[in-house]
């Protein structure tokens, strides 16, 4: 094999990191560079430079330091059974890619991620140099992102953690069944000790010394992690039992859910399917929900297991249980109203603060930017009473699409 | 009585602002006044402009509103100059309260500031520099070509000043160029067609951009709900979009037909050498 130009590489080793869902650039420490020393800033909400064809954001240079890995994980392109060419970036040559791709306004930053090579300590030191290299020589005040090798020793994690805006250990599987039959070199256990770790280190830095002095921000963007969706049998509930742990044992700022996706050169043990985007989508939306409205995994996972494909998890909550509703928008609990199918957390927000000038009739809630279609059998307002069609039985079928026609040949 | 006040192209808001202050510490009726933005014709029937009235009043407006009135200051249409003042009024009897989106001209104002942030927050998203720096130069330069919806330009420069502070550029858009010398942002209203560049490091782009996407998850209304075609002209990857969406199918297909391949003959190797893990790891 030739020596491959840096453009080579490139196509190598982003095709090689495009399975992973994160592209936040969101919610770490304001920066900027208006000293004139150095590059870049960061301003609350990150920015989509550019979207793909898969209908996916492009924040930043999401790329794997090499594509060359000891571990076999069937699901994933990498693994060392594949037979897919590998490369290998120099610390340089991602450095170099970041600044100049940061220079033209095309990313946000970057997200770097990687096989393990010879051991998980030599790759994560690697990574760090690169982190390092970005800060200290650049001074770089963008945004960096960093996969973290759950196995690596602390001392790289630490350093990480105080040159990256975020962390991730993706879980991938939601299991420690499935892990142990489709990443058999992962290590369940570890992984969420390394979590633990960072949770802890985290509020370390959070807390103010006796001096009144506080540490050094640590991964002031969080940590996240990605679990993939349809590539073992792991039901929605069982995923959204997954999420709730991670969430709350190791205060995760993101859980990403990755319909498993055809790669190129699959494993036997791991055949390929049609990528389940929509279970995907009605994950997200039960995490939001657990998130920002109030709701816990056990009451939008059925029990069946398995997430409503055809309506929002919202949705289907609110049409299993007719007697909360309906709920009267001039009066109702903020926590009510969250849970008001066709009401997101913005138009709860401008209820309660626009209901204070008078009560709100079913033009207002158009207004102020509430789905008022969905929400009608579910609410009443000044002028408007749903009647009968809370209970109604067919309400389900307003919403649902209709079956499907087979066609004829 | 009518008062007629030009707005310039440059510092529309400030001189929007003044004006407003003016005539609202006046009292003066929104059907009174007549705002004329820079290159908008006179009526044969407007008054000249003549000066602004005494106050009467004094004038309050909080901070969220003067954020909301200077987004409003940069969109095209001139009736939005009268919104903006109408709100302002309504606000010192208590009319309006920016807090009620249910008042129709609140909303209103919001919607229209809602469509700047979003022209603003594209033209943060796909200004693309190409590199100019001469040999010899210490600093590095960039030239940008944006052609923004609305009149953002200056509402959007600290943005970059804050972000690019280590190299000089300039954005050009159709009505203004705002350039970043040696930390100094000036602007000049003059009209202006795209500049001739080429930068190398497009293609490392594009090359990156073909390859993140993945074509087992085709979702073009997605994408171009975000990026919508109007701005594709000015995106050096943009034209690889056909290709990328033609091909994706087949491309699937194939790695549904290839038969898994058989292990190379070094992976049972390295993993025999890794360690074990411990039974009850897990």
């Amino acid at each position: 094999m030739g020596k491959l130009s840096l453009q080579e590489k490139l196509a190598l080793l982003s095709d090689a990191a495009k399975y992973d869902a994160s592209c936040a650039s969101s919610g770490t420490t304001r920066r900027d560079s208006k000293d004139g020393k150095g590059l870049g800033s960061t301003e609350g909400s990150g920015i989509c430079h550019a979207y793909a064809p898969d209908g996916r954001c492009i924040s930043l240079l999401k790329i794997l330091m090499t594509n060359f890995c000891i571990y076999d994980c069937a699901y994933c392109i990498n693994r060392v059974s594949s037979g897919v060419a590998r490369a290998r970036f120099t610390p340089e040559e991602v450095v170099h890619l970041t600044i100049e791709f940061y220079r033209r306004n095309y990313i946000e930053g970057l997200f770097l991620s990687s096989g393990i090579i010879r051991s998980p300590d030599d790759t994560m030191a690697d990574m760090v140099r690169i982190a390092r290299m970005l800060r200290e020589d650049h001074n770089f005040r963008g945004y960096i992102h960093l996969k973290t090798i759950p196995d690596a020793a602390p001392e790289l994690i630490e350093q990480a953690g105080l040159l990256a805006d975020r962390l991730s250990m993706n879980v991938e599987l939601p299991t420690d069944a499935g892990l142990k039959a489709y990443a058999p070199e992962k290590n369940a256990a570890g992984i969420r000790r390394a979590m633990g770790g960072v949770r802890a280190r985290k509020e370390a830095a959070a807390e103010k010394s006796h001096t009144g002095k506080r540490g050094a921000k640590f991964a002031p963007a969080g940590q996240s992690t990605q679990l993939i969706v349809g590539a073992d049998g792991a039901n929605d509930a069982t995923i959204l039992q997954s999420s709730t742990r991670l969430y709350g044992d190791y205060k995760l700022k993101r859980v990403y859910y990755s319909a498993f996706s055809p790669i190129p050169d699959s494993t036997a043990k791991l055949p390929l399917i049609k990528p389940p985007l929509i279970r995907e989508h009605r994950l997200y939306q039960a995490d939001w929900l657990m998130r920002f409205y109030g709701f816990e995994a056990d009451e939008i996972a059925p029990d069946a297991g398995m997430l409503d494909l055809e309506i929002d998890p919202k949705l289907a909550w609110a049409l299993a249980n007719r007697h909360a509703f309906p709920v009267d928008v001039n009066t109702g609990a903020r926590a009510a109203l969250l849970r008001v199918p066709g009401f997101g957390t913005k138009s709860v927000q401008r209820i309660l603060a626009a209901r204070r000038n008078g009560a709100l009739g079913y033009a207002d809630l158009k207004r102020i930017g509430a789905l008022v279609k969905k929400a009608q059998p579910f609410i009443v307002a000044r002028d408007w009473s749903p009647g009968a069609l809370t209970d109604a039985a067919n309400l389900r079928a307003r919403f649902a699409p209709p079956p499907e026609q087979l066609s004829l040949f | 009585m009518t008062y007629t006040v030009p707005l310039p192209r440059l510092g529309t808001f400030a001189a929007w602002r003044s004006a407003a202050r003016a005539l609202a510490g006046a009292r003066v009726p929104p059907e009174q006044i007549i705002w004329m933005p820079d290159g908008s014709q006179a009526g044969l029937f407007d008054a000249p402009p003549q000066p602004l009235p005494e106050a009467r009043a004094p004038v309050t407006a909080t901070k969220a509103f003067l954020t909301l009135a200077e987004q409003m200051c940069c969109h095209r249409d001139p009736r939005t100059f009268d919104l903006a003042y109408q709100l302002l009024l309504g606000m010192q009897t208590g009319r309006h309260k920016l807090s009620n989106r249910a008042d129709v001209v609140v909303n209103h104002a919001q919607q229209i500031a809602k469509n700047i942030r979003r022209d603003r927050h594209k033209m943060r998203a796909f200004v693309r520099f190409r590199e100019v720096t001469q040999a010899g130069a210490n600093r590095r330069s960039f030239v940008a070509w944006f052609e923004p919806d609305h009149r953002i330009e200056e509402l959007n420069a600290p943005f970059f000043a804050r972000r690019f502070a280590d190299m000089d550029w300039a954005i050009v858009t159709p009505e203004v160029t705002t350039t970043f010398r040696l930390g100094e942002v000036t602007h000049t209203a003059v009209a202006a067609t795209p500049p001739d560049l080429h930068d190398d490091t497009e293609a490392l782009w594009r090359t990156y951009y073909a390859n993140i996407f993945n074509p087992a998850r085709l979702k073009i209304k997605a994408m171009q709900s975000e990026m919508p075609k109007k701005y594709w002209k000015n995106l050096p990857e943009a034209d690889l979009i056909p290709d990328l969406i033609a091909g994706a199918e087949a491309r699937v297909m194939q790695m549904r037909e290839t038969a898994p391949s058989l292990p190379p003959v070094r992976a049972q190797r390295i993993l025999d050498r890794l360690p074990r893990r411990q039974e009850g790891d897990i």
